[in-house]
């Protein structure tokens, strides 16, 4: 081996690849289980994009609403997914978050609270009661720096700023990870019993888009690498309220909390257009419904100056507005000279969410390979068709907490893993690779390319003549993307990193463009102008994709028949 | 007129030796620095070094010094510099430089381990009072951004990083020390641990946080007031002197 190929190792019973709220979750769980854990991410500790998340975490707790409960909470999410989601996940969601968010608390988070002394919940788009939890609109600020301090306080070894680029294995079993520092950008190899990713979404491959940088569906596409399942990749969420101007802001988020606290939207002429859409739930419908509405209006000539829609809370009290909502009122103060107590914000759709990821069984996270767990966002099958707002700061929580504890009693009952040396030459060759070319491409330039790309042809309305070029596009920019090259040194080099997000952005753009290319019928997020009713039959199906050779291999599963039990609780819907 | 292009005069180097480089960078509307460096890096040189995460002023990973002032770049409108000159982007000053605007910040987190993790008081009723909770709830702000260790001049000038933990962290033993339910006693490792009596009030944290905490007003004076009721009030001296120290 090379000089520039070494590498240090690592040795742990369970490796957590990602640190936002999934990954912490499951790292507390398999050490309270006794397992010795690594977590590593790519950012600061703390800063991972649950960071970013605002309105709140959905759990029938039914501090407000007396008839809350989690048989309510089930049959939102289902019918907010399109009835496509894991029934199984989705029922284990709602039963479980609740005792997520006392344990929170007993953790430290602090809550907003009730008259009473209670957590105070408010209300948000899709569901029935006043279900969400929150902290002002800081709401994953205070999840992350909990779980953050409580997995301090237990022991885990944090890897920061270390970015994993390929799963190792011992046989067919996930045994590993290899990864760079980004500082030094030495190597790292990472050994373990069992391995959970928690590695988020995939936003960034998007132009207009809420997600930080990390979200380059690093998880997805390792797994799939490794010969892992993904699941309803072609549902990606388009939050439909984003920043739209000045444009340096543009795709950040504008917490849906701004609608759960009264707020209204318009078009240019004053009309509140979702009547029109959703008239018994206006602005409090589902995200995809937004979405599209928003979309719509503009399309059709009555958007704001800047191709958005006006969102309006100055009705309620300055004081109100700043107390609920203290950071939108200082984001739009400094970055858009704003005053949302004031007068309208301009809003438009934003890429926000991946529904589909890592195929995984409901009570584990365990995915299709031995010794891999998923988590969170990187999961598929929770949210269905598309996701409930809330309903993913609560997913963290119940499936962390699950991953992590299988993740930790397959530890247990684990062997000392095997890694042979090949897989991990291989890997820091195509890690070096940007910089042994004399010449080749500017990494920043074929991303450009591919967010143009995705947010044109793979965006909120679908057709089959855009999907299809979108294939062909990503083609090229594969080709493009294996010629791409690194200039300076290891160290601390944004340029290389992109070098190596660009391949796992690519993974998962084309796992996506092909399941959306076959779903023929519109459903939550994925709507197709070619197909645009919602099909019985497609409802009987999700699409799945994993690797067969070098080729991206698409199949459809059956979806199992739901429970009696649960039979009777949607069919008890108002 | 407006300006149609800005000056970045950027640090680049690491630990060992460094330079300033300017650069040239086209102007948009409502154009922050993070934006600016974000361009130099697709354009001109990708290989320049800042951290960042949500540009939303959410996470606190993009501290640096704009023309001497420790901010956060996503933060930064340019409209709001002097344009006509450059503008100087520099890495934080407390913290050892790794590369170009990035530095290593892994010693805060060192100092978060030896606070006393939240202890819920035994047999409580997990129920509080909103007035009590806004309290805390200022200190839970923080995004963890360092620019108060930055800016204190215990760490930036004299470098007491072995004896002091910094405003940030009596921000967060503020936050646990205050909170409703809790039952744990911080006041010794305040004391001996972070040496909160190294603190003379100067301010300057409070001036620069960005999630406008009243760092010194309203965790560290408290906070200093429990360390000195404990170990400096006369008559718990003299208990102590006749008893022996708890």
């Amino acid at each position: 081996m090379s000089p520039a190929a070494q590498y240090e190792t690592h040795e742990h019973d369970v490796l957590i690849i990602g640190a936002g709220g999934a990954g912490l979750r499951a790292a507390i769980e398999a050490l309270a289980h006794g397992a010795r854990v690594a977590v590593v991410c790519k950012s600061l500790l703390g800063k991972a994009h649950t960071v970013m998340a605002e309105g709140g975490l959905a759990a029938a707790m039914a501090n407000l609403d007396k008839s809350d409960d989690w048989r309510a909470h089930f049959r939102d999410t289902y019918n907010g997914g399109k009835r496509l989601n894991d029934w199984r996940m989705a029922q284990l969601h709602a039963q479980e978050a609740p005792d997520r968010v006392r344990e929170l608390e007993q953790w430290g988070a602090l809550f907003d609270r009730t008259a009473d002394g209670e957590i105070l919940q408010r209300a948000f788009g899709g569901h029935t009661y006043k279900r969400l939890c929150h902290v002002g609109d800081r709401t994953g600020l205070e999840m992350i720096r909990t779980l953050q301090d409580r997995g301090v306080q237990l022991g885990f070894d944090v890897f920061m700023e270390c970015t994993v680029t390929r799963l190792l294995k011992d046989g067919d079993r996930v045994a590993g990870a290899f990864a760079y520092w980004r500082d030094s950008g030495k190597f790292v190899v990472f050994k373990a019993k069992a391995v959970v990713i928690a590695t988020g979404g995939i936003g960034k491959s998007w132009k207009i888009t809420s997600n930080s940088w990390e979200c380059t569906g690093d998880g997805m596409a390792l797994a799939y690498d490794a010969g892992a399942e993904l699941l309803d990749m072609e549902f990606v969420q388009f939050h439909p309220t984003g920043m739209v101007w000045p444009p340096g802001v543009m795709g950040i988020l504008v917490t849906e909390a701004v609608r759960g606290e009264g707020g209204i939207l318009r078009n240019k002429s004053g009309e509140r257009f979702m009547e029109k859409y959703d008239p018994k739930r206006l602005e409090l419908s589902t995200r995809d419904v937004v979405a599209r509405s928003i979309y719509t209006e503009v399309k059709e000539g009555r958007g704001s100056p800047h191709g958005g829609a006006f969102l309006d809370i100055s009705h309620k009290p300055a004081e109100y507005v700043k107390r609920k909502l203290p950071s939108m009122y200082h984001q739009f103060k400094e970055l858009a000279d704003v005053d949302i107590t004031k007068g309208p914000m301009e809003v438009g759709p934003t890429c926000h969410y991946m529904m589909g990821g890592i195929r995984v069984d409901a009570e584990t996270g365990q995915s299709t390979l031995p010794g891999l767990f998923a988590a969170g966002e990187a999961a598929g099958g929770m949210h269905g068709a598309n996701r409930l707002g809330g309903n993913s700061l609560s997913d963290l929580l119940v499936f962390g907490r699950r991953a992590g504890l299988a993740a930790g009693q397959s530890a247990n009952k684990g062997t000392k893993a095997q890694l042979d040396s090949a897989q991990i030459e291989t890997a820091a060759r195509d890690a070096l690779a940007p910089f042994d070319r004399p010449t080749g491409e500017n990494p920043y330039k074929i991303h450009h390319d591919l967010q143009h790309m995705m947010q044109n042809l793979v965006g909120i309305f679908r057709t089959n003549e855009d999907l299809r070029r979108a294939l062909v596009e990503l083609d090229k920019l594969k080709v493009r993307a294996k010629n791409v090259r690194a200039d300076g040194s290891r160290q601390y080099n944004p340029g290389w990193h992109l070098c190596s997000d660009i391949q796992r952005m690519l993974t998962v753009s084309e796992a996506c463009t092909h399941a959306a290319l076959a779903r023929k019928e519109s459903r939550g997020a994925h709507s197709r102008l070619d197909f645009p009713k919602t099909e019985d039959e497609w409802g009987k199906k999700n699409l799945v994709i994993a690797k067969k050779g070098d080729a991206m291999n698409l199949f459809e599963v059956p979806r199992p028949p739901l429970p009696a039990e649960l039979e009777k609780i949607l069919a008890e819907d108002k | 007129m407006a300006e149609t292009t800005a000056t970045l005069r950027v640090f680049r180097g690491d630990a060992e030796t460094g330079k300033a480089v300017d650069y040239q960078v086209p102007l948009t509307p409502g154009m922050v620095v993070l934006d600016a460096i974000h361009s130099i890096q697709a354009n001109q040189s990708p290989d320049l070094a800042v951290r960042w995460n949500c540009k939303a002023a959410k996470c606190g990973s993009c501290s640096a010094e704009v023309n001497g002032r420790p901010r956060l770049m996503c933060k930064t409108r340019m409209d709001s510099l002097p344009l006509d000159q450059p503008i100087t982007v520099f890495p934080m000053k407390a913290f050892p430089v790794i590369k170009d605007l990035v530095t290593d910040v892994s010693w805060n987190y060192e100092v978060n381990k030896k606070i006393t993790p939240f202890q819920p008081r035994p047999g409580v009723e997990w129920k509080m009072d909103q007035a009590d909770v806004d309290r805390v709830q200022e200190f839970r702000k923080c995004i963890e951004c360092f620019l108060c260790q930055n800016v204190c001049h215990v760490l930036r000038e004299h470098d007491k990083k072995k004896e002091f933990g910094g405003p940030r962290f009596f921000v967060r033993s503020a936050g646990l020390e205050m909170h409703p339910l809790d039952g744990a006693n911080r006041t010794r490792v305040l004391r001996e641990q972070l040496g909160i009596g190294y603190c003379n009030i100067t301010k300057c944290c409070t001036e620069v946080c960005p999630e406008e905490i009243h760092i010194t007003d309203n965790a560290i004076i408290p906070l200093k007031e429990r360390v000195v009721d404990e170990f400096y009030d006369p008559l718990t001296m003299i208990v102590r002197k006749i008893f022996g120290a708890k």
